[in-house]
């Protein structure tokens, strides 16, 4: 059985947590002071930029920078601060909590071995600028928190989807994109192949796939009693076997009677 | 009488068998069957230890082929994707009459546990299908049961005829 279907078009509206699920405790914060490098690598970024909240989550240290000076920010850290490696990169949907993105970048520093990621907030509109300057990494994650979140990016080389096609409609990864999709994606196919009018003809998405209906003899048949295609359904048995009785030329049918079965392997 | 020569008395007074021109034609059809060498995810895995040689698809004149040009049998081996369905159904388009689909595995027949926005629920919806093979993902032994079911419900079709809308299991 699937489960009953609700409408979720305004779910992000509604209170966020109802115990519909277990709700993970917060990780422990510790203070920046807590680790040499880390203390030295917040000092010398707040003595250049204008640095928020810095506290370090299990072993990595979190920094809240201004959007605005994200290509600066990572530039310093990567020529000054030694963090060489963007590893990960890309948005949190907090649109319905706070109206924002929250965009992160995850560094790595290979001769310091240690990780560092900074966070921005953005607003939905708002344009980022594009990082793949100082981190050729982030070609791609750019291209695909355009894709799944629609955040725009300015000054990328190729800013064109990186997952779905290039006709998509709408930001696949963002809260409120229903997860079987909206109306233009339930009948792309359709439409891209055939055209709008073939929806008739076609029908809608059948989602429940343990659905039987033996009367609809369009679809799959019902096992057994397989007719052919759009005729009517019927009650006789047969057993739909894979050769004629009398076998075929060249080919010999094989009899339960003949075959050799062996108790265990040789 | 020389020995190459046929005794006429001794084998029933012709060398002739006598059959249709439909069922000839069907047999040749059915036993030389070409799919297309195309495979969306992990079906294709177990559609290729199908061709290869512990299961053998060669024995039953089945030989893959790498332009649907040459191909009479569409083998939707794995999930299809809204974004590839165009491509599909342009290979589809590509293939010359007359031609088979079979439909491997769930994802292909409704498209299976990814109930989501970005794959087709089930590649009848662009393609009509001959055969429904359940299983995810089939063994090769399935994919073998279907592609013998397709060679009869070709032995069983007429050759000359406009092919009709069709299904089978």
């Amino acid at each position: 059985m699937m489960r009953a279907y609700q409408d979720k078009n305004n779910v992000q509206k509604k209170p966020y947590y109802t115990d519909r699920f277990w709700v993970a405790p917060q990780i422990p914060k510790d203070d920046v002071e807590s680790d040499e490098v880390f203390a030295s690598d917040v000092k010398a970024l707040k003595e250049n930029f204008e640095i928020g909240e810095a506290y370090i989550q299990r072993g990595q240290l979190v920094v809240y920078i201004n959007a605005k000076n994200n290509v600066k920010v990572l530039k310093f850290v990567k020529e000054k601060l030694q963090y060489n490696i963007l590893s990960e990169h890309s948005a949190i949907d907090w649109l319905a909590k706070r109206g924002e993105f929250e965009i992160f970048y995850q560094l790595l520093s290979t001769c310091k071995k240690k990780r560092m990621r900074i966070k921005c907030f953005i607003k939905e509109k708002e344009t980022l600028k594009s990082v793949t300057s100082i981190y050729k990494s982030a070609d791609w994650a750019e291209r695909e928190m355009y894709d799944m979140f629609g955040v725009i990016i300015s000054g990328h080389h190729y800013m064109k989807r990186l997952l779905m096609p290039d006709d998509w409609f709408d930001y696949p990864l963002r809260k409120t994109y229903p997860l079987q999709g909206d109306e233009a994606a339930q009948w792309y196919e359709i439409d891209k192949i055939f055209g709008k009018e073939y929806r008739d003809v076609i029908g809608p998405e059948q989602r429940d796939s343990a659905r039987i209906d033996p009367s609809d003899t369009h679809n799959f048949a019902h096992i057994k009693h397989e007719v052919p295609f759009g005729a009517k359904p019927s009650d006789k048995e047969v057993f739909t076997d894979y050769q004629e009785e009398g076998g075929v030329t060249i080919i010999r049918k094989l009899k339960k009677e003949d075959a050799k079965i062996l108790k265990g392997r040789p | 009488m020389a020995q190459h020569k046929i005794n006429y008395l001794q084998e029933g007074g012709l060398p002739v068998a006598l059959t249709t021109v439909d069922k000839l034609v069907q047999w040749g059809r059915s036993n030389s069957l070409w799919p297309l060498t195309y495979g969306l995810a992990c079906c294709a895995i177990e559609m290729m230890a199908t061709g290869a040689s512990r299961y053998d698809f060669d024995r039953f004149g089945t030989i893959f082929r790498a332009s649907p040009r040459q191909a009479d049998v569409l083998i939707i081996a794995g999930t299809l994707t809204k974004k590839h369905s165009p491509f599909m159904r342009r290979l589809y388009d590509q293939m010359p009459e007359p031609k088979w689909v079979i439909s491997m595995g769930s994802c292909a027949n409704t498209g299976g546990m990814f109930n989501t926005y970005a794959t087709v629920q089930g590649a009848d919806r662009i393609i009509p299908v001959d055969i429904y093979l359940p299983g995810c993902a089939p063994r090769p032994e399935t994919l073998q049961y279907a592609l013998m079911l397709l060679q009869k419900k070709i032995r069983t079709e007429s050759a000359s005829k406009k092919l009709k809308p069709k299904r089978l299991v």
